[in-house]
C-alpha cells in the first residue's frame, strides 16, 4: 500500500526523522494561508499524487505548470494552487492518462547545501532491510546504479537490533560529509531505518535528503509503501490509503478475494494461480494477441469470484475475446466448471469465450461445457487455446 | 534416492485443526497410503489447545515437541493463518523438525527476516512459505498439489508457483519424463530454501538426471542460479520464466512478483539461463519440449 508525501512525511516526523515545515491545502486560499504561516518569503508547492516524476511532470489543462514549484510570493502560490488543484497531472510514472491533483503540500523553503540519496528495501539475498545511499542525490537512483555503481553504497541493517552508529560512520565516511552533517546523519539514518521496520515498510525512500548549510539532514520528498501482508497488525494505517489513486477495477477485484492487474490489450484471462496466470499473458502474445489483463482467481474459485472475475474482465471496453486458463488440482475441473456456467448466464457474453481445462475430473468437465449448450470454444491445450482465442479476435 | 523426501519421512501437519490443514492432512495421506502400503506417512498434528483430540484419525498435539516425541515426526506442513506462520516456523525449528514446508500464503515479510535469522541458527530446512510443497513420486507428498500428475522419474523440478509447477509435472508425464522430486520454492520476497540449493541436491543426487527451473519475474533469484548453473551443474537443465508481458512497477499476483526499477524482469533472466546453456522455453506450452531438448542435447 502506497501513501502520500504529505502522510509519509507527518508519520517519519512522529517518528523524529527530521522532514521540512510544511502544511497540506486543498484550495487556493489554504494555499496562501499556508504561504502566509510558513515565513512568507519563499516556498515550495507539490502536487499530492503517488506517482513520482511531479517536479518534470506537466499537467493536461495548463501544459506549462510543473507539479513542483518554487514560489516567492502569496499571490504566486495562489496562481500556482489554483491551476494545480483539480486539473491532471501528467508524469512519467502516471502514464498517459495521468492522475488528478486534490492536495497540495506548501513546504517552507531550505537553505540547501548538497543532496543526497537514501532508501530502504528489503534485499531478498541478503534476508533482510538494507539502507542504499548515494551522493547522488535527486536522480533516479535506477539511473545511477546503471550509470556509475561505484556511487552506490549499500548497509545492511539488522531488523532486530537496527543501524548501528559504527555502520552510520562508515557510510558518512564514504559519503565524504562534514562533521556536522556526519553528526546529523548519526539523529537521522538510525530513526529513517527503524521506521521501515516498526511500520512493515516494503520501501522508504528519501530523494533528495537535502544536507543544510548548517549541516542538517532533512527529508526533502518521502516515499514510503507498506507491506499489504502486515496490515493487520497497523490497522491505523489503512486509513491513509487514497482509493482515488487505485484503478477501479483493481480496487473490485481485490473486495472479490482476486488478484486483478488491468493491462492494455484485447484479450482478457482468468487463470487459477498466479505463476499460470501470468504464464498465459505471456502465451496470447506469444501467438501474436495482447493480454487485457492478469487476473489469478485463486485455489477455491466459487460461483461468486467467477462471476465478479467475468464482470471485471468485460467492464474493460478494449476486451474483445476472454480466455479461462484452468489447471484443476485439488479444486476439481468439474466444480469450476459448474462455476463457470452459472458465471456465464449470470453475466451474458457478447465476445468469444475460449476455455480450456486440465487436470483432475477434467473429462467429466468438458463434458459438462459440451453439453451445456453454450457459445463456448473449447481448447485442447495450452497453444490451441491460444491460437484460438486469437482467431476469435481476428474472425 | 530423491531429494527432502524419503521413505523415512514422517509428517505432521501444524494447523490440522483448520478446514484446510486437514483437508490436505487427508489427501496427503490418501496418497501415501496409496503408492505404498509399508507404513503411514502422514502420523498426526498440532493445534496449539487442541490436544488429546482426534480428527479423522490423526492425534492431535499442543506442541510440535510433544508430536515428536509420540510420533517420531521429522517434517512438517504448516497451515497456519499468516499472523501465527513464523512462529509456527520457528517452533518446528526449535523443536528438531528437520524439513519444513510452509505452505501459508500471506506472511509478512520482515516476519520471514526474523524467521531466516532463526533458522541460520539450527539445521532445519524451509520449504516456502505460499508454496504448493514438495512431492516425492511414489513415496509421499508434503503440499497440496494432486498428486497423479506427477509420476516418479528422474527430472528434479524446482518451481516458484503453483499451478504453473503442476502445468510442467504434466508436460513432462506427457512425454515419459517422470520426476525425481518436484518442489515449489514460493513467490514471496524471501524465502527459506532457494534454486541455488536445490540444484546443489539434485546435481548430488544419483536418481535425478535432469533439472526443471521455472521462475518468474521480480528479484535476481533466477540470475544467481544461472551463475550457480554454469560452475556446478553438469546435468541438463530446462527453464521457463513468467511473466514475459508483466509491465513494471505491478505486483502480479505472488508478493514477490514485480519488476521494480527496470530490474527483475523475464527477459534478463531468459538470457542469463540461456548464456548458461540452459534450454528455456519461450512459451509455457513448450515446458515440456524444453526438457526433452536439454536431455537430447547433453546426450547427443
Amino acid at each position: 500500500m502506497k501513501i502520500h508525501e504529505f502522510q509519509a512525511k507527518e508519520l517519519l516526523k512522529v517518528a523524529g526523522v527530521t522532514v521540512p515545515d510544511g502544511i497540506v491545502a486543498s484550495s487556493p486560499d489554504e494555499a496562501v494561508e499556508a504561504f502566509e504561516q510558513l515565513g512568507g518569503k519563499l516556498a515550495v508547492v507539490k502536487a499530492q499524487i503517488h506517482a513520482g516524476g511531479r517536479g518534470k511532470g506537466r499537467f493536461k489543462e495548463h501544459p506549462d505548470q510543473p507539479g513542483v514549484v518554487l514560489v516567492r510570493s502569496a499571490g504566486e502560490a495562489r496562481e500556482h494552487a489554483e491551476r494545480m488543484l483539480g486539473s491532471t497531472l501528467v508524469t512519467i510514472q502516471t502514464g498517459e492518462e495521468g492522475k488528478q491533483v486534490n492536495t497540495l503540500l506548501v513546504e517552507a523553503g531550505l537553505d540547501i547545501a548538497s543532496e543526497l540519496y537514501a532508501g530502504v528495501v528489503v534485499d531478498r539475498a541478503a534476508g533482510g532491510p538494507v539502507l542504499i545511499m548515494s551522493s547522488e542525490g535527486g536522480t533516479e537512483i535506477e539511473k545511477v546504479a546503471h550509470d556509475s555503481p561505484e556511487k552506490i553504497l549499500n548497509c545492511n541493517v539488522d531488523a532486530g537490533y537496527g543501524l548501528q552508529a559504527a555502520q552510520v560512520r562508515k557510510l558518512a565516511h564514504q559519503l565524504g560529509l562534514s562533521a556536522a552533517a556526519a553528526a546529523s546523519a548519526q539523529k537521522f539514518l538510525p530513526k529513517l531505518a527503524k521506521f521501515f521496520t516498526d511500520n512493515d515498510c516494503t520501501q522508504v525512500e528519501i530523494n533528495p535528503l537535502v544536507v543544510t548549510a548548517a549541516g542538517d539532514f532533512v527529508a526533502l520528498d518521502a516515499k514510503v509503501a507498506f507491506d499489504d501482508n502486515a496490515m493487520f497488525r497497523h490497522k491505523e494505517l489503512l486509513e491513509l490509503r487514497d482509493l482515488n489513486e487505485e484503478d477501479e477495477s483493481e480496487v473490485r477485484a481485490g473486495n472479490a478475494g482476486l488478484s486483478y492487474v488491468k493491462l492494455d490489450g484485447t484479450i482478457g484471462c482468468l487463470v487459477n494461480g498466479a505463476g499460470l496466470a501470468m504464464s498465459t499473458m505471456d502465451l496470447i502474445k506469444h501467438h501474436g494477441g495482447e493480454p487485457a489483463n492478469f487476473l489469478d482467481v485463486g485455489g477455491g474459485a466459487n460461483v461468486d469470484q467467477v462471476t465478479e472475475a467475468f464482470r471485471i474482465i468485460l467492464a474493460d471496453d478494449n476486451v474483445k475475446a476472454v480466455l479461462v486458463n484452468i489447471f484443476g488440482g485439488i479444486m476439481k475441473c468439474d466444480v469450476i466448471v459448474e462455476a463457470l456456467l452459472a458465471a456465464y448466464d449470470q453475466v451474458g457474453f457478447t465476445v468469444p469465450l475460449v476455455v480450456r481445462l486440465e487436470g483432475t475430473n477434467v473429462e467429466k468437465a468438458r463434458s459438462m461445457l459440451a453439453e451445456s449448450g453454450k457459445d463456448i470454444i473449447a481448447a485442447t491445450d495450452l497453444t490451441d487455446a491460444a491460437q484460438k482465442v486469437v482467431a476469435s479476435i481476428s474472425a | 534416492m530423491s531429494i527432502l523426501v524419503n521413505k523415512d519421512t514422517r509428517v505432521i501437519c501444524q494447523g490440522i485443526t483448520g478446514k484446510t490443514g486437514l483437508f490436505h492432512s487427508q489427501k496427503c495421506r490418501e496418497y501415501a497410503r496409496e503408492v505404498r502400503t509399508d507404513s503411514d506417512v502422514f502420523v498426526g498434528g498440532v493445534t496449539p489447545g487442541k490436544g488429546g483430540q482426534t480428527v479423522d484419525d490423526f492425534p492431535v498435539f499442543n506442541s510440535v515437541a510433544e508430536a515428536i516425541e509420540k510420533t517420531g515426526a521429522n517434517a512438517t506442513m504448516i497451515f497456519v493463518p499468516p499472523p501465527f506462520c513464523a512462529d509456527a516456523i520457528i517452533e518446528a525449528a526449535d523443536s528438531g523438525i528437520q524439513l519444513i514446508v510452509a505452505i501459508t500464503e500471506g506472511v509478512p515479510t520482515l516476519d520471514m527476516v526474523r524467521v531466516s535469522h532463526y533458522l541460520a541458527k539450527t539445521s532445519a530446512r524451509l520449504i516456502g512459505p505460499n508454496c504448493p510443497g514438495v512431492i516425492t513420486p511414489g513415496v509421499a507428498k508434503i503440499g497440496i498439489m494432486p498428486g497423479y500428475i506427477h509420476t516418479p522419474g528422474t527430472v528434479g523440478l524446482i518451481s516458484k508457483s503453483g499451478t504453473l509447477t503442476y502445468e510442467a509435472a504434466w508436460q513432462l508425464g506427457n512425454i515419459g519424463l517422470g520426476q525425481s522430486t518436484a518442489i515449489g520454492i514460493g513467490g514471496d520476497p524471501i524465502i527459506g530454501t532457494n534454486f541455488i540449493d536445490l540444484l546443489e541436491m539434485f546435481e548430488n543426487d544419483p536418481d535425478t538426471e535432469a533439472i526443471m527451473m521455472i521462475g518468474e519475474i521480480g528479484g535476481d533469484a533466477e540470475i544467481q542460479a544461472a551463475n550457480y548453473i554454469k560452475d556446478h551443474v553438469t546435468k541438463p537443465v530446462a527453464g521457463f520464466i513468467a511473466g514475459q508481458t508483466a509491465p513494471p512497477g505491478k505486483r502480479m499476483g505472488h508478493a514477490g512478483a514485480i519488476i521494480s526499477g527496470g530490474a527483475g524482469t523475464a527477459a534478463e533472466k531468459m538470457d542469463a539461463l540461456e548464456a548458461v546453456g540452459v534450454v528455456v522455453a519461450q512459451s509455457p506450452a513448450d515446458m515440456g519440449k524444453a526438457m526433452q531438448e536439454a536431455i537430447t542435447r547433453k546426450n547427443g
